[in-house]
């Protein structure tokens, strides 16, 4: 269809033990293409995925990069482990940038089979440099080492249009349609930051590209910016041992174990097969954990109607595989099929919608006062094709629907949208608006942090009250967890390298519910060993649900139940299997630190990775109205008479909001303290030349941005 | 649809099911490579086999598994992408694999087990029910 601008031939490189050895530079600007070798040093300290992303990413950017510099990079990897077929999880590819929301490295972790068929392709990492001057898409035969360039400009530009027609381009039959993937994003990434990237893998028994999302962070705008429409990768031939592991029959003996433990356990622990990561809705409400309102409050009586058994006895197919790469057999990848849409440009049509994951549920649904299994499909299903991060999204707008609610906003300003909280119909309208660029919904599009600043100085608003409920960190919006009660996770969103995001720890249960990690010392613990461990996963290309949303019958018998021993030990033997080293689980750990160090000091490079940065808004850490207060008093009074020795009989209201914030803000420094001593930081939470030493990761280019901050 | 049925009372365990398994499909003498495994218990002996149940059909993560004209289910090795998936997940059993494979292997009531054994423990059926 579109003219060919640029054909490159290359032989590709053979995998050995998890790694090809060579990654794949594309400049855009001048449609360069040349290949690099991945060095042992890289190897050794960087692992993969993640690891080898923000190498890359280092060297192309200087501390003035912005997310649209030409010299900012999307670079992408999938990690040594990644494309094995034999165990749950293994397709993850990571993906790193300079975010338009941020300013600093955004990763973002994604299924579907792009990662994995590039790297059977012959590339271990893939890096994305300069500006095209027309819209392109990019083509990788893997088969037949080929890499083509081809104007895209007439291609539709939302993702279950686009991915459908890419895939059947290149593909040469219905069987064929399973080896291509597609990387796009749609019309909604022109008009946000919050543009996401859609991963696509084919469904040959629905007959659809379905899609896992590289989400956060904005990287779909940045793709946009860069002027690539979609990324291509076909690679026919897919096999357990591409990876040409060291010794296939571990993974084969830990594969079939986990596979059995799936059988046999997963209906009695979380039910991923049947309904996904929205199996958490009704417990995260019942323990006052689901963001509702903004976050005002955890939970709400109307949180049955979006219940995971009305989602699996109404919308989502079962008993097809889910699995968003060969092997998962948790398949929690669900869909609703045959979906009527009935709003906006596909009004009438019936699709397939990939979700509702727990995030989509929670932050397009209780957030947003959306207690409507279908509306909430319709806005997962928009937020997809139009490429825009759903959880951002869902959190920014439940700002401005709290903006609205508190008369901080009128709905003139909002150019006439009635965002109020349980108005689906506005809300859909607003995801209109930003796929066409217009009106309220480009505004929308930039973000909590953007909107506070916009808020205050167009419409007057007042900016502390914005400050308290604006849930963002860093410039990156919240995910889907209210947690006032837990300090700890306060801290593992507030602290989180790159904004408010659990993928480095989710410590709500151990923290508040059983009490298992009561003192700042233990806090910090549990606050260095799990965004260490998961950081992880990233590196070598797998999924943390396996992990621990199924776990053996005997865990609860081990020294450390959340750490899932077993689960593991089964990644320590993986990664032997498929790479031939000799790692324990404490070396895992120091894999993992060598990178988490590395991207704190990034962000130190790119000005935001010291204490500053690490402050939560109030709204995650206590009530800030009074209905909040009102709506647990009890609690509030008793914490009031037992940590504080003070008498809430004798005080006012807003005397409880002021003593509870002052004790709450007091804790949350102690944490600070406790945490950067754990991880090697100092007070003002610069990791430390002595911590980098001790991992091996005093390299002078580090040593070079903290030394002046020390 | 067709499916390998055994006579507990007429086994001796003499294993030439295995063998003649085994040795077709992969010229080999070793049990391991056998879609029938003869397992003793107590002096009686039970036969490992396929009951082309189909449970594996739809978990396939590769959509790999398919039912063929004969009610036989069976791997299309060429779609396979050998997760072992259907290994875990198969409640009999019977799904097997060997390090050296690239994908598992199954009984495809072939008959030729049936056609080794000295004893007329094994036998081919052939009914009209249980088609999906």
């Amino acid at each position: 269809m579109g003219t060919i601008i640029k054909d490159y031939s290359y032989t590709p490189a053979k995998i050995k033990h998890g790694y090809s050895g060579k990654s794949l530079y594309i400049n855009l600007s001048d449609l360069r293409i040349e290949q690099k070798e991945i060095t042992e040093f890289m190897k050794e300290k960087f692992t993969g995925g993640k690891g080898f992303d923000l190498w890359y990413l280092w060297h192309a950017v200087t501390p003035e990069t912005r997310w649209d510099s030409p010299e900012n990079e999307i670079v992408m990897s999938v990690g040594p482990l990644g494309g094995i077929t034999q165990y749950a999880g293994t397709g993850k590819t990571l993906l790193c940038s300079i975010s338009p929301l941020t300013d600093i490295p955004i990763d973002s972790n994604v299924g579907g089979y792009f990662g994995p068929l590039l790297k059977f392709s012959g590339w271990d990492a893939f890096e994305l440099q300069g500006k095209s001057d027309r819209e392109i898409l990019i083509f990788i035969d893997g088969n037949n080492g080929r890499i083509q360039i081809e104007e895209a400009g007439e291609y539709p530009e939302d993702s279950h249009l686009l991915a459908e027609a890419l895939t059947k381009k290149f593909a040469e039959d219905e069987d064929d349609m399973v080896n291509v993937s597609v990387v796009c994003s749609g019309s909604g990434a022109k008009h946000s930051y919050m543009g996401m990237l859609n991963f696509s893998f084919y469904d040959p028994r629905r007959k659809v590209c379905r899609f896992k999302q590289a989400a956060r962070g904005g990287l779909g705008t940045i793709m946009h910016d860069k002027k690539v429409k979609a990324l291509v990768v076909k690679y026919r031939g897919v096999k357990p041992n591409l990876n040409d592991p060291a010794d296939i029959a571990t993974i084969n003996k830990v594969g079939v174990k986990y596979h059995k433990e799936m059988h046999d356990l997963d209906q009695k622990q979380n039910k991923m097969r049947q309904i996904g990561t929205a199996n958490t809705v009704m417990i995260m409400s019942q323990y006052d954990l689901l963001p509702t309102r903004n976050f005002q409050t955890g939970g709400d009586p109307e949180t049955v109607k979006i219940s995971p058994q009305v989602f699996i006895n109404e919308w989502l197919t079962q008993g097809l595989h889910d699995g968003c790469w060969y092997g998962c057999t948790m398949a929690c990848a669900k869909c609703a099929d045959h979906f009527l849409i009935t709003t906006g440009p596909y009004a009438g049509q019936r699709v397939t919608v990939d979700g509702p994951e727990y995030e989509c549920a929670a932050g397009l649904g209780a957030n947003l006062g959306v207690f409507d299994p279908q509306a909430i499909l319709e806005e997962n299903f928009y937020c997809d094709t139009y490429g825009i991060d759903l959880i951002s999204f869902a959190t920014c707008t439940a700002f401005i629907m709290e903006c609205h609610q508190r008369g901080q906003i009128t709905k003139e300003q909002m150019g006439g949208l009635d965002l109020r909280f349980g108005n689906s119909h506005a809300v859909l309208e607003l995801l209109h608006q930003m796929s066409r660029g217009e009106g309220f919904g480009r505004i929308a599009g930039l973000g909590v942090r953007n909107l506070k600043r916009v808020f205050v100085e167009k419409f007057g608003a007042d900016p502390k009250l914005l400050q308290d409920i604006g849930m963002e960190v860093k410039g990156l919006e919240y995910a889907e967890y209210a947690h006032k009660e837990s300090l700890a996770q306060q801290g593992g969103f507030a602290m989180a390298t790159k904004g408010p995001q659990h993928d480095e720890a989710w410590l709500i249960f151990m923290d508040m519910v059983n009490k298992q990690i009561p003192t700042f010392e233990d806090k910090a613990n549990a606050l260095y060993y799990f965004p260490m461990f998961r950081t992880w996963f990233g590196l070598v290309g797998l999924c943390k649900l396996p992990w621990n949303d199924i776990v053996p019958t005997d865990n609860h018998k081990t020294d450390s139940p959340a750490k899932v021993p077993e689960h593991v030990q089964n990644y320590v033997d993986l990664f032997n299997a498929v790479t031939g080293k000799n790692i324990d689980k404490e070396e895992l750990i120091v894999q993992s630190e060598r990178v988490y160090q590395f991207q704190r000091v990034f962000s130190v490079r790119m000005g935001k990775g010291e204490r500053k940065d690490d402050y939560a808004p109030y709204r995650s850490m206590g009530p800030v109205t009074r209905e909040e207060y009102l709506s647990r008093q009890e609690l509030y009074d008793k914490q009031l008479r037992e940590f504080q020795k003070l008498d809430p009989e004798t005080m006012d209201l807003d005397e409880k909001i002021a003593a509870t914030r002052r004790y709450r803000e007091d804790q949350y420094e102690q944490l600070l303290d406790a945490v950067y001593r754990r991880r090697g930081w100092t007070e003002n939470g610069i990791p430390t030349p002595e911590r980098l030493k001790a991992i091996g990761m005093d390299l002078p280019e580090l040593l070079e941005v903290i030394e002046p901050k020390l | 649809m067709k499916v390998l049925t055994h006579k507990q009372e007429l086994c001796t365990g003499c294993l030439e099911c295995e063998l003649a398994c085994s040795r077709t499909y992969f010229k080999t003498d070793d049990r391991n490579y056998s879609a029938i495994r003869i397992i003793e218990n107590n002096r009686t002996f039970h036969a490992r086999k396929c009951t082309q149940c189909g449970e594996c059909i739809d978990m396939c993560t590769a959509n790999a598994i398919y039912r063929d004209r004969n009610g036989v289910v069976r791997i299309d090795k060429k779609k396979c992408v050998g997760c072992l998936g259907c290994v875990g997940f198969c409640t009999e059993l019977v799904m097997f694999y060997a390090d050296d494979l690239e994908v598992p292997f199954k009984c495809i009531a072939c008959d030729i087990c049936s056609k080794a054994c000295p004893e007329g423990a094994l036998e081919i059926l052939v009914s009209r029910v249980k088609e999906n």
